[in-house]
């Protein structure tokens, strides 16, 4: 136990828990702000998400699609974690992530691609978008925060233009792949079975654990993770030792832009959701991307459990009582958590502190 | 044309009003990107005074101009010492406290709003607040040309911001903070309580700006929209300003003009003639801030200690 204590990952699950916690309290006060009668109910409600149903198939069903949603979320956190560890501040990957939904549904529904190709394409859009901001970071000295919001914005009105080429005439949505391109849609493996023939449950699951587990050991066990990891330590110490920054940075931000971009791919090539032309506000996929990533402790391995929790209090938001609440209960009990995230170090210290001071007092 | 250069001026007054706020905040030594959830706080407060005012009936203009500022501006503040708790006393990331403002902003004025509504009206789920009346308060018609009141005052603070920050005992101090703490406390100043000054009126002149910003164009707002970047917006005319309220106000002008561009070019018929789809203008804005900054963010005059958490110890 108290090694458990002492040690990095330790303390970083102790310091999650507390985050999860104390964001939960914070938004059970605000629903009994709101209407008491019923506050102990919803946020009972937000934390079970698919428990909510009776029958066990419809759980399974419901944990399904939960698992579906936290697919491009994770993919998204993995962005998020993989440019911080250079120190860079992806806040660009909404964008990325915009734009690999873009590129795979325009090949899919306009060109008639197969899946894999979508795939593909989402990966290198979600690139390039990226590495606009790695390159003005390295040559033009922006702050890669600023360049990616501006990124963002400017993405989500591409994406409603191209989009718009391959939408239904009557609704603002883009085509149903099930009714356009069946072949887009990613393989099921068989898994929507094992979920009570939850449709949605694709390839898309596995393969972002699978994405995780390499993030991790491409960091902690490559060279060129190490690189990666020294220069976000320090810049100048990392470029003193012979690495080229200015290429790490560039690189960096485009495997992160690919994650995300797969992510956006990971979502919608399971015809989960369709694009909406109209939409006015950037997905916040990638904002929740951001929570996932540091309530993970910023490690691939913390991520997948943290993003699949805030997928699942968000997707519990959506069966609280919507004549007293409204959904975005979620995004507020999500983005408290965020916000005491930023206090980890903090926390860690007094953890920190308190471990060496048993230590003293056993001796 | 009229149109024009009224979007231009109002679209500018809000982009000066926060980009200041920032300024002051980044001069005493704390990033601020949480300005956008600031603006949406401000916004809130002020949406809601005029929500719940009977201005035409009863009730002069200028209590209500009063009281809605008022409101923008208290909100704000209260909302930006999250910041200031967070990054000053704990010494936290300034990044992610920022970024969990954004979110917590929009997500607690969505959930506010909509509670609001539903409670007066059961149907009623949306998270948009109408002030259709209310609005006409703030307007004042000169020949065609929609005088906004909060132009005015963005001009009044434009100038005392100026005089606060380089003629006044206060605004060196917390200049100094943001050069050197170490060597500011090392005469005296009290660097934490600069750092929260610094804050608090980063909170003010974003929850201004954040009314400011949804009563320019339209008569009712959208909560869930939170302020449409327009907080990223300030931060990038801030770096383009060079940290300086004069030259802030002057490229407030320039990504103001393509703001309104987006608004009014319908009104415009060779720009109409064009058939560029509307996406484009609403893009422009963003894309002009992405071009300016990688030309002029190279020789940057950023507060050499911003984003570093004040730590006595250090050397």
């Amino acid at each position: 136990m108290k090694k458990f204590l002492k040690s990095e990952g330790g303390q970083s699950f102790i310091a999650s828990i507390f985050c999860i916690i104390l964001g939960l309290l914070i938004g059970y006060v605000v629903l009994l702000f709101i209407a008491p009668q019923g506050a102990s109910t919803a946020i009972l409600t937000i934390i079970k998400n698919f428990f909510y149903y009776p029958s066990s198939v419809a759980r399974m069903k419901y944990f399904g699609s939960t698992l579906v949603k936290t697919a491009p979320l994770l993919m998204c956190s993995l962005s998020i974690l993989f440019a911080y560890k250079v120190g860079l501040f992806n806040i660009g990957c909404s964008g990325q992530y915009t734009a690999g939904t873009t590129a795979a549904l325009f090949l899919a529904l306009g060109m008639g691609m197969p899946w894999w190709v979508c795939l593909i394409a989402a990966m290198v859009c979600g690139a390039l978008l990226a590495a606009i901001s790695g390159f003005l970071k390295s040559y033009a000295n922006v702050n890669e925060v600023i360049s990616g919001i501006m990124l963002n914005w400017i993405m989500l009105y591409s994406a409603n233009m191209i989009l718009t080429k391959v939408k239904e005439s009557t609704s603002p949505y883009t085509y149903t792949l099930a009714s356009t391109n069946k072949g887009a849609m990613l393989p099921s493996l068989g898994l929507g079975k094992l979920f009570s023939n939850n449709a949605y449950m694709t390839l898309a699951v596995p393969l972002a654990i699978l994405i995780a587990i390499g993030i991790w050991v491409l960091l902690e066990k490559t060279t060129f993770g190490y690189e990666l990891r020294a220069t976000g330590n320090n810049k100048n110490a990392a470029k003193y030792a012979g690495m080229n920054e200015k290429r790490n940075i560039i690189i960096t931000m485009m495997i992160a832009g690919a994650l995300a971009g797969l992510g956006g791919a990971f979502l919608y090539l399971t015809g989960f959701e369709q694009w909406q032309c109209t939409q006015s506000s950037v997905p916040g996929m990638g904002f929740n991307g951001i929570s996932a990533a540091f309530l993970g402790g910023l490690s691939p391995i913390g991520s997948i459990f943290s993003s699949f929790f805030i997928q699942h209090i968000t997707a519990g938001g959506a069966y609280v009582d919507k004549s007293l609440y409204s959904a975005q209960i979620s995004d507020l009990i999500t983005s408290v958590i965020i916000y005491l995230c930023g206090f980890v170090g903090f926390l860690k210290l007094v953890l920190k502190k308190a471990a060496d001071k048993k230590e003293g007092g056993a001796k | 044309m009229i149109l024009l250069l009224q979007y231009t001026i109002i679209f500018s007054a809000v982009l000066t009003l926060v980009a200041i706020g920032g300024c002051f905040s980044e001069h005493s030594g704390v990033i601020n990107i949480g300005l956008e959830g600031i603006m949406v706080m401000g916004a809130l407060g002020g949406a809601l005074v005029m929500r719940f005012s009977n201005y035409p009936a009863s009730g002069n203009a200028f209590t209500l101009i009063l009281l809605t500022m008022l409101a923008a501006v208290v909100f704000g503040m209260v909302y930006s010492l999250l910041l200031a708790v967070a990054c000053i006393n704990f010494k936290a990331d300034q990044t992610i406290i920022g970024i969990a403002m954004n979110m917590l902003g929009t997500a607690a004025a969505t959930v506010i709003v909509k509670a609001m509504n539903t409670r007066i009206n059961p149907d009623n789920v949306s998270s948009t607040i109408q002030y259709i009346d209310q609005k006409k308060a703030f307007l004042v018609n000169l020949g065609g040309f929609e005088f906004n009141w909060f132009m005015l005052v963005t001009v009044i603070l434009l100038i005392c911001s100026y005089v606060l920050l380089y003629k006044t005992k206060l605004g060196l101090r917390l200049q100094a903070c943001g050069e050197h703490p170490q060597a500011a406390a090392s005469v005296g100043i009290s660097v934490y309580k600069m750092r929260y000054i610094g804050v608090i009126i980063s909170g003010f002149l974003g929850g201004l700006g954040g009314i400011v910003y949804i009563t320019s164009g339209v008569s009712e707002w959208k909560f869930e929209n939170g302020v449409a970047g327009f907080g990223f917006l300030a931060l990038a005319v801030m770096i383009f300003g060079q940290w300086k309220p004069h030259r802030i106000a002057v490229s407030a002008l320039l990504f103001g003009l393509f703001r309104a561009l987006s608004n009014v070019y319908m009104g415009f018929d060779f720009l109409a003639k064009l058939n560029i789809p509307s996406g484009i203008y609403n893009m422009l804005p963003y894309i002009i801030c992405l071009i300016v900054l990688a030309f002029t963010s190279k020789k940057s005059r950023a507060p050499k200690a911003e984003g570093i958490p004040y730590d006595k110890g250090m050397r």
